[in-house]
């Protein structure tokens, strides 16, 4: 694992700021486009240093398969927010032709393989794609993200299990923002509900479980690098959970068409009536939280923090524009692709 | 050209095209649990692997290798184990590409066996390939012989979209007239396995021997049945069909399914569609009766189509026997 010089965490600032308007944008959307986006979006405000630290420990030819929650991912990777924005817009200009939507964000040739927006779905996937890369012998490691909620699933144990058999390049970053939709953990996770943390799911299958603050970009680049270090040495794979607290709330509203749609508040409040907790969850949210950090170790200056987030605003609001600019497909070409 | 058994042709088809392109892998449960087994000797622990039992993780890990660039066969023995893993044959695999606007191929090969007819009882003798004959981007395979056998697993590991193979259970032993070498059955090309003008049957999988051994009944009767094997359900060569029931005016299909989950039921809609004003008489469909299949031998056998129910049907829509019949 490379140290981090200061470049490197000025580089993920950037990337966190980056991603937090891309996700601010696209709530606007709601309100400043309302009928543009279609059906269920998820965000990533609050994963933003879980998201960066994971993707910094990256070689160019590394692979990953994330969940439907994936803008994150692509906008580090270096893929268009243009592109990405258009997307999210059903239009032909977007990463996927409009074919995909927000959930399916997919950037292949950047290693970004894609994703399933059937919860834990994607880690099969992903350990598959661990396989190819073992097989392959090019030293490729694999990143599979999903939620907490996810490992609940039968699909998250027969993964673990196979990729710890067959000691796979793979590393499993378990985002744990403690919701599975509106259900808090310790409502539906036997280890939640003992007060122990998720990373002790490792243990059934014999590979280390690590827990890290998501919120600190930093640890999980130490946390996540160690496990991709591991995996590249074809010592196996690490379960990593890392600690969000998602600012948003899971989703868009689910309704009929005809009702607009926008983000209900955070579940905390909506659902549990708990506004501390939620507040709580802001005063340590990880792009203010970083930025002071870099600011105090003298790495930024103020000014040059608040010329990133400029950057990023007018990046992202340049997306917006294309996104709106764009042309809808064509009706007919929702035949094509069905088959290769 | 050698006569062996419809399931040596399907090894033979895959170690073929192991031989032939390294990204083939070949995995599933209970394979090359030795060093003697044939696949590992040719090919190694990289290519070839037992799993455990995990049809999720078996058949998503072979959605995540053909992503990442591989052609893996999944060996899944009974096909009703698919349906523990049904989100990653229905709702993973066949939509990535679609999904992605064309960005990935998912080729991959889910070999499975069905209908095994014989004191299996509720749970392993299901012909459930209806179920998948309709979801966009997985093609289907039923062969019906030990040759086509062969030519279709090629086919369907060479193709780039996720196949679904079904090989019937009860033919696992039945020799037949295999080419050697290379041999591909394209997709989407039905079989005329008996040519006559008089009725046209079109008959899935197993059922292709009952319905040729009802057309030679037939024939001591002076009808000339035309029987056709469609080989594979999706891509489904109907306008071969259509031509022949516009030459004999009469259909019956056959098909070991439940009716309403039967691929018969479909085909027979497709023709209503667009082949109505060639048919002189109703279409008849002789399927499994709506039952789960039971374990005893005499129940067993009273669900499922028989060469008797096949030649009622077809005297039944040329008007010569009683519509009870």
């Amino acid at each position: 694992m490379k140290e981090l010089d200061n470049d490197r965490r000025v580089w993920i600032f950037n990337q966190m700021a980056r991603i937090r308007e891309f996700e601010e944008r696209v709530k606007g959307t709601f309100e400043e486009h309302p009928g543009v986006i279609r059906g269920h979006t998820h965000l990533a405000d609050g994963a933003e240093a879980s998201i960066v630290g994971s993707l910094a420990t990256l070689e160019p030819t590394d692979q990953l398969m994330t969940t439907y929650r994936c803008h994150g991912y692509p906008i580090v990777l270096g893929t268009d927010a243009g592109a990405m924005m258009a997307e999210i817009y059903g239009k032909k200009t977007g990463l996927c032709g409009g074919y995909g939507g927000s959930m399916h964000l997919t950037d292949v040739e950047r290693g970004f393989l894609g994703t399933s927006g059937i919860v834990a779905q994607g880690i099969p996937q992903a350990t598959g794609a661990a396989y190819a890369a073992q097989i392959r012998k090019q030293d490729q490691v694999v990143l599979c993200f999903f939620g907490d909620g996810a490992s609940k699933q039968g699909a998250f144990s027969e993964s673990l299990n196979l990729a710890s058999l067959w000691k796979l390049p793979i590393v499993y970053v378990m985002e744990n923002n403690n919701y599975n939709v509106v259900t808090r953990s310790d409502q539906e996770d036997a280890n939640a509900a003992a007060g122990e943390p998720l990373a002790v799911k490792a243990k059934a299958f014999s590979m280390p479980g690590v827990t890290v603050d998501g919120g600190d970009p930093e640890a999980v680049y130490a946390t996540v690098g160690e496990a991709v270090d591991r995996a590249r040495g074809g010592d196996g794979p690490t379960l990593v959970e890392s600690k969000v607290y998602r600012l948003s709330a899971h989703g868009n509203i689910i309704v009929p068409p005809g009702i607009p749609l926008h983000f209900p508040e955070h579940e905390a409040i909506e659902v549990f009536g708990n506004a501390a907790e939620y507040e709580a969850a802001k005063k340590g949210d990880p792009v203010p939280r970083y930025r002071a950090k870099l600011v105090q170790d003298g790495v930024l200056s103020a000014e040059q923090a608040d010329e990133i987030m400029q950057s990023a605003k007018d990046e992202m609001q340049a997306a917006v524009d294309f996104g709106i600019e764009s042309e809808l497909p064509a009706p007919e070409d929702a035949t094509k692709f069905v088959y290769a | 050209m050698a006569e062996i058994p419809y399931i040596a042709a399907i090894e033979m088809a895959i170690h073929g095209e192991m031989e032939r392109d390294d990204s083939v892998l070949y995995f599933g449960q209970n394979i090359a649990t030795t060093e003697n087994d044939k696949f590992l000797q040719a090919f190694g622990p990289d290519r070839v692997r037992v799993t455990p039992i995990s049809e999720t993780a078996e058949i998503g890990m072979a959605v995540g290798a053909a992503l990442a660039g591989y052609r893996p066969v999944v060996e899944l023995y009974m096909a009703e184990f698919m349906l523990v893993a049904m989100d990653q044959v229905v709702n993973e695999a066949p939509r990535f590409r679609y999904m992605t606007g064309g960005q990935v191929t998912v080729p991959l090969v889910l070999k499975a066996g069905y209908g095994f007819t014989a004191g299996w009882a509720g749970q392993h003798t299901g012909t459930i390939y209806g179920m998948f004959m309709g979801v966009p981007g997985l093609r289907v395979a039923i062969p019906s012989t030990a040759a086509d056998a062969k030519g279709l697993m090629a086919t369907a590991i060479r193709d780039d979209n996720p196949v679904a193979y079904f090989h019937h259970y009860l033919l696992t032993l039945i020799p037949g007239e295999v080419p050697d070498g290379e041999h591909l059955v394209p997709f989407g090309e039905a079989a005329v396995r008996r040519e006559g003008g008089d009725v046209t049957i079109v008959a899935l999988g197993y059922m292709v021997g009952l319905a040729l051994e009802a057309a030679d009944r037939l024939a001591s009767e002076g009808i000339e049945a035309e029987v056709i094997d469609p080989r594979t359900l999706n891509p489904l060569d109907l306008k071969t069909i259509l031509e022949s029931v516009e030459k004999t005016g009469h259909l019956v299909l056959v098909d070991q399914a439940t009716r309403h989950g039967s691929a018969s039921a479909v085909i027979a809609a497709d023709v209503a569609d667009e082949g109505f004003s060639s048919l002189k008489a109703p279409i008849k469909q002789v399927t499994a009766l709506d039952a789960t299949i039971p374990y005893s031998q005499p129940m067993e056998e009273y669900l499922l189509p028989d060469v008797d129910k096949i030649v009622g049907a077809v005297q039944q829509v040329l008007g010569q026997a009683p519509v009870t019949a």
